[in-house]
């Protein structure tokens, strides 16, 4: 079921915005954590949530948002301070602090929240973990003249904008916040991530840039702990940045990649959570709507990882095959060349040329490039150059004889051993390169074979 | 003759440091774990001159450098640059640290890492602006590193990573510099190229202290030597008739041997339960 303007705007709006706050916030601050290698400092972070909401109500005594808030982050900062602590005077790995603060933080706030005190208020383990993102929506409260959107044009009114869900305003706050802060030390956060030890020597004080990074974290990690939970938030932190990495070297893009991501996940999750169910004809069922963008965010990494135009597994993989697909062309050219060297006056057939060349898909393309470049021809006999093929060919021939001499005279390898290392070299020397090869070893015209070092120009006729 | 409790305004005071040195280190002792890495280190560096520290690994040569610029703490001990502490002589002091000590994947250019070096010149919360951008990018020219500017530095060879390293410390436009093995696993050309920086830099009045691995091109190099393991064992000259660089020396600074005062060192550890 489609819903109307109305519903839309009273019931998702306020959720999808705040969730793409939060996220924004997040992934923003999350690249600095993954650049640092330190992403579990994140998951530490929004484990130590739940204590100290919990404190901060034993202590205040309601659950007003604005000591909610200031508790969550203490008990976050408190949990990075504990775990650097840790590591430096127990002697253990980073991790493994961070691993024993996170539980040990989560435990007392377990403990906390089963005090009697704690069991009247709406405040349950399982929302700080999961995120209720269904509960962020407009309230209509009379008493203090407050009403939710009906139409767009609504969303000006101040009577409007004053009932609009505390979650929203936090995050507006934290990401505004999160947002300036980074523009503001764009640099020397840049400078201690790369290089800790030059941003102390210069004065920039990493300690601090450090706490300052652990305080947004922190900051961000709370205001979404509502949206997505205090465990999918580390998702939040650390896909959209991940994902960024992934197609660009460039920092400044990456962290506007991040955020787009960031707001792709909250979109696609948000839409899969509360109408995937329905496209599939399952009409009665709605998804969590944290989970799903923790989900969406996960599945967006992926294909980064395996399609990105930079970085991705598949191209890669395509660049390989480019690669070795060049190589059997040129092999295959050589090998042309060396029959008809030979004085052969049998063409090389297709299946010969397939045996030599391991056969496979990449000799097939290799075959087929070769065609398409004009530089080799079918006959009735089976393949033969054409004459661009056969400059070409000499090229590569004249290059692969001139290391076979170099590694011969100059290095003083055994004749028997030095075919394959030439025919591994040839592939990736420039013709700068093969001029300097024939400088070296002037004044030779055979190679240690016996056979001639072709001209760097044609000669004559080609060898019949 | 000062009295034992009164601490003199500056080193220089003293009459076993000059004032016009570009480093003086006096009485510095370094711990790792109660254990010294560093003990009892005095040194007055010469200015004008290229200055090679040696010592066998563990010496605590790179401690020496970092206790200097205040990246570790000092157990005892003062270091002043031109007779002024490390926080006032700052922006005097170009620091190249040690290659592997940074993620070479970060995504930022050459050009990018020249920058940071004029980042202290810029201070906290300056843009990068475009005057700043061509100083880095002439210190890049300056090292044979212009055409590579805007390359990724996971894209550069470790010759090129080290060369960039060293266009950031041109950048600092420092009178001391301090360098750490700069010279470690690159290629010829790199070295060559690394070496006559260094000598421009000697020329137009500066000092480079090299922590520096390769025994044989010490006295081709620099001028003067800091031969380090733990103590000093001797500084001074790499040649003439002061020279400190002696077999007699080396055989000091790398002879295996306990001495007696490494024993009691180890004994000291022992019973504080380092």
């Amino acid at each position: 079921m489609i819903p109307t303007l109305r519903e839309f705007l009273a019931i998702d709006l306020a959720a999808i915005i705040t969730a793409c706050l939060c996220a924004l916030a997040c992934a923003i601050v999350g690249n600095f954590l993954v650049l640092r290698r330190q992403s579990l400092l994140g998951d530490s972070i929004a484990h130590s949530v739940l204590p100290g909401l919990a404190a901060a109500f034993l202590i205040v005594g309601s659950r007003g948002s604005v000591p909610m808030f200031v508790g969550a982050l203490i008990a976050g900062v408190l949990s990075a301070i504990l775990s650097e602590g840790l590591r430096r005077f127990a002697r253990v790995e980073a991790g493994a602090a961070m691993g024993v603060i996170f539980s040990a933080m989560f435990a007392l706030g377990v403990l906390l929240m089963s005090l009697p005190r704690m069991r009247s208020v709406d405040l349950d383990a399982d929302c700080v973990l999961n995120g209720v993102l269904e509960t962020v929506i407009w309230t209509a409260d009379a008493s203090r003249g407050t009403r939710v959107p009906a139409v767009w044009s609504d969303l000006l009114d101040p009577g409007v904008l004053a009932g609009a869900p505390s979650q929203l305003l936090t995050a507006l706050v934290v990401c505004g916040v999160v947002i300036m802060v980074v523009l503001a030390v764009f640099k020397e956060l840049t400078l201690a991530s790369f290089d800790s030890a030059l941003a102390g020597a210069l004065g920039f004080r990493p300690w601090l840039l450090h706490t300052v990074l652990v305080v947004l974290a922190a900051a961000a990690s709370v205001a979404s702990f509502e949206v997505v939970g205090s465990i999918l938030v580390i998702a939040m932190l650390i896909c959209p940045a991940a994902t960024a990495r992934m197609c660009t070297s460039r920092l400044r893009t990456q962290i506007a990649l991040s955020g787009v991501f960031a707001i792709l996940s909250v979109l696609i999750g948000y839409l899969l959570a509360g109408f995937g169910p329905m496209l599939l004809g399952y009409h009665s069922l709605a998804l969590s709507a944290s989970g799903m963008i923790a989900v969406a965010a996960g599945a967006l990494l992926t294909g980064a990882i395996i399609f990105s135009p930079s970085h991705g597994l598949l191209a890669r993989r395509i660049r390989t095959l480019r690669l070795s697909v060049a190589i059997a062309r040129e092999d295959l050219l050589a090998m042309l060349y060396r029959v008809e060297e030979s004085g052969d006056a049998r063409s090389l057939t297709l299946h010969h040329a397939r045996l030599a060349l391991g056969g496979g898909l990449t000799t097939k393309l290799a075959i087929r490039g070769a065609i398409r470049r004009d530089q080799a021809t079918t006959t009735p006999g089976g393949l033969a150059l054409t004459d661009s093929g056969r400059a070409a060919a000499r090229a590569l021939v004249r290059t692969h004889r001139l290391w076979e001499t170099y590694l011969v005279k100059e290095l003083g390898l055994r004749p028997d051993h030095v075919h394959r290392s030439a025919m591994e070299l040839e592939h990736h020397t420039t013709s700068a390169m093969a001029d300097t090869l024939a400088s070296i070893v002037p004044s030779t015209t055979a190679d240690p074979h016996g056979r001639p070092i072709p001209g760097d120009r044609p000669r004559g006729n080609p060898p019949e | 003759m000062l009295h034992p409790l009164s601490t003199p305004k500056s080193l220089a005071d003293r009459p076993e440091h000059s004032p016009s040195s570009p480093l003086s280190v006096h009485d510095m002792t370094v711990a790792y774990q109660r254990r010294p890495v560093l003990w009892d280190v005095d040194y007055d560096a010469p200015s004008q001159s290229l200055i090679a520290i040696v010592g066998p690994n563990g010496a605590g040569k790179s401690t020496l450098i970092k206790a200097c610029l205040d990246l570790l703490p000092r157990a005892s001990g003062r270091v002043e640059f031109f007779g002024k502490s490390y926080r006032e002589s700052r922006h005097m002091i170009g620091y190249v640290p040690q290659r592997e000590s940074v993620d070479w994947d970060f995504p930022v250019s050459a050009l990018d890492v020249a920058a940071m070096g004029r980042y202290a010149k810029i201070g906290w919360f300056g843009r990068v602006s475009r005057r700043h951008k061509d100083a880095a990018r002439e210190c890049l020219a300056r090292v044979g590193m212009a055409d590579l500017a805007h390359r990724q530095i996971s894209q550069l060879s470790g010759g090129q990573q080290q060369r960039v390293f060293l266009a950031r410390a041109l950048a600092q436009d420092a009178t001391l510099y301090f360098m750490d093995e700069p010279l470690a696993g690159v290629d010829a050309a790199t070295e060559a190229t690394i070496i006559d920086v260094l000598r421009s830099l000697r020329s137009a009045g500066k000092t480079v202290i090299v922590v520096h691995h390769d025994l044989p091109t010490v006295p081709q190099y620099f001028d003067h030597v800091l031969l380090l393991n733990t103590r000093v064992i001797a500084a001074g000259p790499v040649s003439g008739p002061e020279s400190v660089f002696t077999s007699e020396n080396l055989r000091r600074t790398y002879g295996g041997r306990l001495t007696l005062l490494d024993q009691a060192a180890e004994a000291v550890a022992r019973a504080r339960g380092g």
